[in-house]
């Protein structure tokens, strides 16, 4: 996507690391040699914990990043947990500059995805589920590409509860579980009814999410 | 009378049906009727059976989902025009019929049917005040 955004228009791309809990984009920032995100380190404190246990990390460890504010007046954060899972980088970058860097952020500390420019996080689906049949079922969330666009649906497994002899009943309950999720994500969504344990388990826990978008 | 149905969830995939009626099979329970609702994306399976409490425990145990639900089995005139006598009476008395499949058996010249209504009690009371045949489960098992 990048690659072919800098080929196809012979822009180059900086990634800005930002939050709109704290300044939102302007909190790091590439420089020329796209080699990790600087961190305005004069009005921003990194740190980088374990995200189980919350026990800080050198520098150089891959971890949840932590950010407090040295310069915010209003509204100050301190030790704010970003969810955003990365490193700091100590060495001296090509560039010159000497401020701290953290890698390109790849995942998120809680499986947050992202979805046709909308971020989703697995917690929205299941208060989506969990709001229409009062328990959570085991579900799935399924990414993949169709025509070049991103697609999710959501497979829910069956449960006693909401099952019934009439298939215009299964439907119904199809239906509402889909409108419940794409009312809190407001994007278009697609609900499928599966069997019981047709969601594989792993120790006990399903996978949450399965992007099939980079397949094919 | 009333006669337990349980309906079973299927996904929509090859062997699906198979399944549960292995595990009735392996359980040794005889089905006395079968039907399948189906959707592109699922099935719903409706077994009527004598031991359904059994049928019940054994395909729960085997991890399927299982409704019961109460239908009415009636019989008609196994003749043109037998069934449309009994479904016009219903109709003046304002019975909602949810859906109905044939029984597999045919009797002393008569064809017997399983109905779902929205409300049992009140379709029975109907078709007994009129006379039109409610089968009694002595008479099915
Ligand atoms: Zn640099």
């Amino acid at each position: 996507m990048r690659a072919r955004m800098e080929a196809d228009t012979g822009i180059q791309a900086f990634d800005i690391y930002g939050l709109s809990e704290i300044i939102g984009p302007g909190v790091a920032s590439e420089c020329t040699e796209h080699d990790g995100l600087h961190v305005f380190e004069d009005h921003f404190l990194p740190e980088i914990i374990d995200p189980e246990s919350g026990e800080p990390l050198p520098d150089g460890e891959e971890g949840e990043l932590v950010l407090t504010t040295l310069s915010k007046k209003a509204m100050p954060m301190i030790r704010y947990r970003t969810r955003d899972i990365t490193a700091i980088l100590r060495e001296p970058c090509g560039c010159g500059r000497t401020i701290r860097r953290i890698r390109r952020i790849g995942r998120r500390s809680d499986d947050m995805f992202i979805i046709r420019g909308v971020n989703v996080y697995p917690s929205q689906v299941e208060a989506a589920l969990l709001n229409v049949e009062g328990t959570l079922p085991h579900y799935q969330i399924i990414l993949s590409r169709e025509q070049g666009l991103d697609q999710m649906s959501v497979e829910v497994e069956v449960t006693p509860e909401v099952f019934s002899d009439k298939v215009r009943a299964l439907e119904e309950v199809r239906t509402r579980l889909a409108q419940a999720i794409e009312h809190i994500l407001g994007i278009r969504v697609g609900l499928r009814l599966v069997g019981p344990h047709a969601i594989p388990r792993s120790e006990g826990k399903a996978k949450r999410v399965i992007d099939k978008r980079n397949e094919s | 009378m009333k006669l337990p149905q349980l309906s079973v969830f299927l996904e929509n995939r090859p062997g699906s049906l198979a399944e549960p009626l292995k595990t009735l099979a392996t359980a040794g329970i005889n089905l006395v009727s079968i039907s399948l609702a189906d959707t592109e994306q699922f099935g719903i399976l409706r077994l009527v059976l004598k031991e359904w409490q059994q049928a019940k425990a054994a395909l729960e145990k085997d991890g399927w989902v299982v409704n019961v639900s109460d239908v009415v089995a009636i019989d008609v005139p196994d003749e043109p025009g037998g069934l449309v006598t009994m479904l016009e009476t219903l109709a003046q008395a304002g019975i909602n019929i949810e859906y109905m499949y044939a029984f597999c058996l045919r009797r002393n010249g008569r064809a017997v049917l399983i109905f779902r209504f929205e409300d049992p009690d009140a379709a029975m009371a109907v078709l007994n005040r009129e006379n039109l045949g409610v089968v009694t489960d002595s008479e099915l098992f």
